[in-house]
């Protein structure tokens, strides 16, 4: 019984502990107030001379920058004093008008030699820093029966062609009835279908003399369309989190049909939300007939082109809110082109006024609605105001073949066109429509006084044990105190490694950790006890008191640690913050309670001679 | 701590078992009573907290929100006397929040307020996340009583699990008695005194299977009650650090983290109670004994005879 533990081992702990320090490092930094400028539009450079002119701009201003950096197409302005922050946004907002976007960031301080090492600092969930939080809710029937109603045309048409003659094409929920006179035809139809149209169920049926086909999606085909609508809403999402400028934004899908936004530093909800869920942003509109009047139309610049412009009618056959789909693709012969899916409803309005309307040419009008800021005089103080300012361009302008109804195709397209066009089509639509349920706010003192809080609450829950270890275990409560901390810093680094987000339940979670890492210390001290108890020399004691405990540390952690993950699975938010910091917390409590301060306890009595032990408890 | 490893706990077991049925009945009876009081998390509606420059009496702004037509409003100061938090059962809509604002401010005047918080749920919302949190629960006993049935055998497991159950409802009788508002963090701290209390049964549950296997004369009751003694020192550390943290949260660690301290505190109280009197009396009382946990060799020997 001597006690010792391998030099490798000594080694191995040490460089366990060294890493650690390194990764929780980075968050003894705070961060730094600043202004981040982008352009607006994406792909758009930020030339040396706007940054020289934001540069003389705050200092005319006073206001004192540490650094700026550029990366990329944004730049950063650290600025020396917090306080400055609201003010240096809006002079900068004001000088650079609508073509960039100023938003307000808290940039870190990371070393450089701790960034190099791919260290950082935790992220704090909303709770912590304030902002806005949105759940969104998919509406998928609307969207799934909408997609069953597109169906039916293209059966439609794909029938005719195939000259597979029907008797009608009826809708019910979310199957499709397909009606033949004999069963031959119904077979010829089935034939079809089968190579065609593999992702419907089939299920045939005969009512008095009509012989039907029910067409059913399959659950897995549901599962697609689902995906693909919360993909789509996803991207659409993001792109418009995008024009409000937030520094680090999350949109996430959120179950099976929700989508959560969280907005850091937002205040401004009903701004946030009016771009969030704004509706059109594409219109179809005909093109006005030579010698129409001009009461009736109204005159757009191309998008690709601005001296070009066309004269459009000013009724609009439908909106981009009725685009399902939109893919490009090529054609029979190879030419690209873009195929559209509409919702059964733009689909009707389409075909209606499409019928009359052959030979003449559609445009397609994208709507821009670009947050802008104005000035106004307030009691004698200009301040800055957004409005929304809409600009429309045509993106596309084609005649009209034959009469379309909610499947349709744009030709005579060059490639590049096609696929621009498509993702244009795509980024102004939703997939499916979209409610908002719930929508909460933290404001920046709140998030601030929560932080001083959570800390004040960790200082003192780790003072009230460390001392309480102390008076109880002497020595070994020392070394055991001397493990707690470590394990702390092994959270954190833990933390900021995986950049997990720390939110206040979270904080919680490593409070309880605080108490309950010092229990595995606890047993294993407790069983060293039983074993002086037991009249065996103090080596021994040490020996067996680690070895017998370890199995019941080892049973007693896993449970906590099941309910942690299932916490994590279940969770949403702050809970979910919880639970990582908990499961952390006891992970990294078994490496710093049996291996850390065994290696502690053995450097301080191994390899000697020992008469008692340190260790409370004994008369 | 006493060093004495001959308190005979296990004389007052049945007393014990009482006491905890009653506390459980009485539990059950205040849920189905008074009923949780659930928070906007689960139920949806709206809550506002607002710092006013100067102090608002809470009943002008209760007035206020009843006159715009607002239903279940409650308003009560929130911590500092300038600060007011404002219930509604109002479930969410588009435009509710400048909407309800916008009210406020009307009615407080030219007296400035800020925005600290504030949560809008829609109804559905709620709904989703009660059975989520249900299920979570159940998953969490299920699997809990698997890992325990596995590790050591399933008296074992009964006992834990029972154990669970009584600290679980024992902690949601004392939110129902109170009318303390259980959100989401509350479900969290319930998920997490499933994980400590059971931390507790396990360690005792291991000190008696030792004991089985090194007492070899003992009775059971000897066995248990030795196993008990050795861990009770452990068990009354560990909980007495779990306590002062808490205790910590819940002093210094603000409003939002309140009821989940709350829950956990009487979880580690409740939990440390119930792993020595509903785990390992339900032991006793199942008659749990040496052969229970060496199966294999008497099964083998069973097994050869003719």
């Amino acid at each position: 019984m001597l006690n010792k533990y391998p030099l490798w081992k000594n080694l191995l702990i040490l460089a366990v502990l060294v890493l650690a320090a390194i990764y929780a490092a980075p968050n003894l930094y705070p961060p730094d107030s600043a202004i981040q400028i982008t352009p607006a539009r994406s792909g758009a450079e930020l030339s040396a001379d706007v940054i020289g002119n934001v540069r003389t701009l705050l200092d005319e201003n006073g206001i004192k920058t540490k650094s700026d950096e550029q990366k990329g197409a944004t730049v950063l302005f650290r600025l020396q004093d917090g306080e400055q922050q609201l003010r240096a946004k809006d002079v900068v907002q004001r000088q650079l008008g609508d073509n960039y976007i100023v938003a307000l960031n808290l940039a870190p301080t990371t070393p450089a030699w701790l960034l190099s090492m791919g260290a950082g600092p935790m992220t704090l969930g909303l709770d912590l820093s304030g902002g806005v939080h949105f759940l969104m809710e998919v509406d998928m029937d609307e969207y799934l029966s909408s997609r069953v109603g597109n169906y039916r045309e293209e059966l439609r048409n794909r029938l005719r062609e195939e000259n597979i003659k029907y008797r009608r094409i009826q809708i019910e929920e979310k199957q499709i009835r397909l009606s033949f006179v004999d069963a031959a035809v119904r077979d010829e139809a089935n034939r079809f279908l089968t190579r065609e149209y593999a992702e419907f169920v089939r299920k045939d049926e005969q009512k008095g003399d009509s012989f039907d086909v029910v067409l059913s999606v399959s659950e897995q085909k549901i599962k697609e369309f689902e995906d693909y609508a919360i993909k789509q809403n996803l991207t659409t999402l993001r792109n418009r989190v995008n024009e409000l400028g937030v520094a680090e934004p999350l949109v996430q899908r959120q179950g099976r049909n929700r989508i959560v936004v969280e907005l850091p530093g937002v205040q401004d909800t009903a701004e946030a939300k009016k771009i969030l869920g704004k509706a059109a942003n594409l219109e179809f509109r005909l093109e006005a007939e030579p010698g129409a009047s001009r009461f009736t139309t109204e005159e757009y610049k191309f998008r690709s082109d601005e001296f070009r412009t066309a004269r459009l009618e000013k009724t609009i056959i439908t909106t981009g809110d009725s685009v399902t789909n939109a893919m490009s693709a090529f054609d029979e012969n190879g030419f690209p082109q873009v195929n559209i899916d509409l919702d059964s409803k733009g689909g009707a309005v389409m075909t209606q006024v499409t019928r009359k309307a052959i030979k003449r040419r559609m445009a397609v009008l994208f709507v821009e609605r670009k947050p802008k800021t104005v000035y106004e005089m307030v009691e004698g103080v200009e301040t800055p105001k957004t409005v929304q300012v809409v600009d429309k361009s045509i993106i596309s302008l084609a005649t009209i073949q034959s009469t379309l109804g909610s499947s349709f195709r744009i030709t005579g397209l060059e490639s590049a066109e096609a696929s621009e066009l498509a993702l244009l089509l795509r980024s102004g639509a939703l997939a499916a429509p979209m409610y908002f349920v719930e929508e909460r706010t933290v404001g920046p003192s709140l998030g601030k006084e929560n932080i001083q809080m959570g800390l004040n609450s960790v200082v003192l829950g780790l003072a009230l044990v460390l001392v309480l270890m102390v008076w109880q275990y002497r020595l070994f409560g020392l070394v055991a105190n001397v493990a707690l901390l470590f394990n702390l810093v092994l959270v954190v680094s833990l933390m900021s490694l995986i950049g997990a987000t720390l939110t206040l339940p979270g904080i919680a979670g490593i409070v309880l950790t605080v108490g309950m890492a010092v229990d595995a210390n606890v047993l294993i001290f407790a069983r060293i006890r039983d074993e002086l108890a037991k009249e065996r020399t103090p080596q021994q004691a040490i020996a067996e008191g680690f070895d017998r405990a370890f199995i019941t540390i080892f049973d007693a952690n896993i449970t906590t640690l099941i309910v942690a993950v299932i916490l994590f699975a279940v969770g949403t938010g702050p809970v979910k913050g919880f639970a990582v910091t908990l499961s952390f917390g006891i992970i990294t409590s078994m490496f710093t309670a049996i291996m850390l301060s065994r290696a502690i306890i053995n450097l301080i009595y191994g390899g000697r001679r020992v008469e008692k032990l340190s260790i409370g408890g004994q008369e | 701590m006493s060093k004495k490893h001959d308190f005979d706990y296990m004389k007052y077991s049945k007393l014990a078992l009482l006491v905890s049925l009653l506390a459980v009945v009485v539990s059950i009876g205040a849920l189905a009573v008074k009923g949780l009081n659930m928070g906007l998390d689960f139920t949806g509606g709206t809550l506002l907290e607002v710092k006013y420059t100067t102090a608002v009496p809470v009943q002008d702004i209760s007035t206020a929100l009843g006159e715009a037509g607002y239903k279940g409003v409650s308003v009560q100061s929130f911590g500092a006397e300038t600060d007011v938090l404002v219930r509604m059962s109002e479930s969410f809509h588009d435009g509710l929040g400048e909407e309800v604002l916008a009210t406020l401010q009307k009615a407080a005047g030219a007296n400035q307020l800020i925005l600290k918080r504030s949560e809008f749920v829609g109804a559905n919302v709620g709904e989703d996340l009660r059975d989520q949190g249900g299920m979570a629960l159940l998953l969490a006993l299920f699997l809990i009583m698997l890992y325990v049935a596995a590790r050591f055998q399933f008296k074992f497991s009964v006992g834990a699990v029972l154990a669970l159950f009584h600290d679980v409802i024992i902690i949601l009788g004392v939110f129902a008695i109170f009318q303390i508002n259980f959100d989401l963090t509350v479900m969290a701290a319930l998920l997490a005194v499933i994980g400590y209390s059971l931390n507790d049964t396990i360690v005792v549950a291991d000190h008696i299977r030792d004991n089985f296997r090194t007492m070899l004369n003992g009775t059971p009751r000897e066995v248990i009650n030795d196993a008990l003694n050795h861990t009770f020192g452990r068990t009354l550390m560990t909980s007495l650090t779990t306590a002062l943290v808490l205790v910590a949260l819940l002093v210094v660690g603000g409003q939002l983290i309140r009821g989940f301290a709350t829950a956990l505190l009487i979880g580690v109280v409740v939990g440390t109670y119930s792993s020595i009197y509903v785990a390992s009396a339900l032991l006793l009382a199942m008659k749990v004994s040496r052969e229970d946990l060496m199966p294999p060799e008497v099964q083998d020997e069973i097994d050869d005879r003719p």
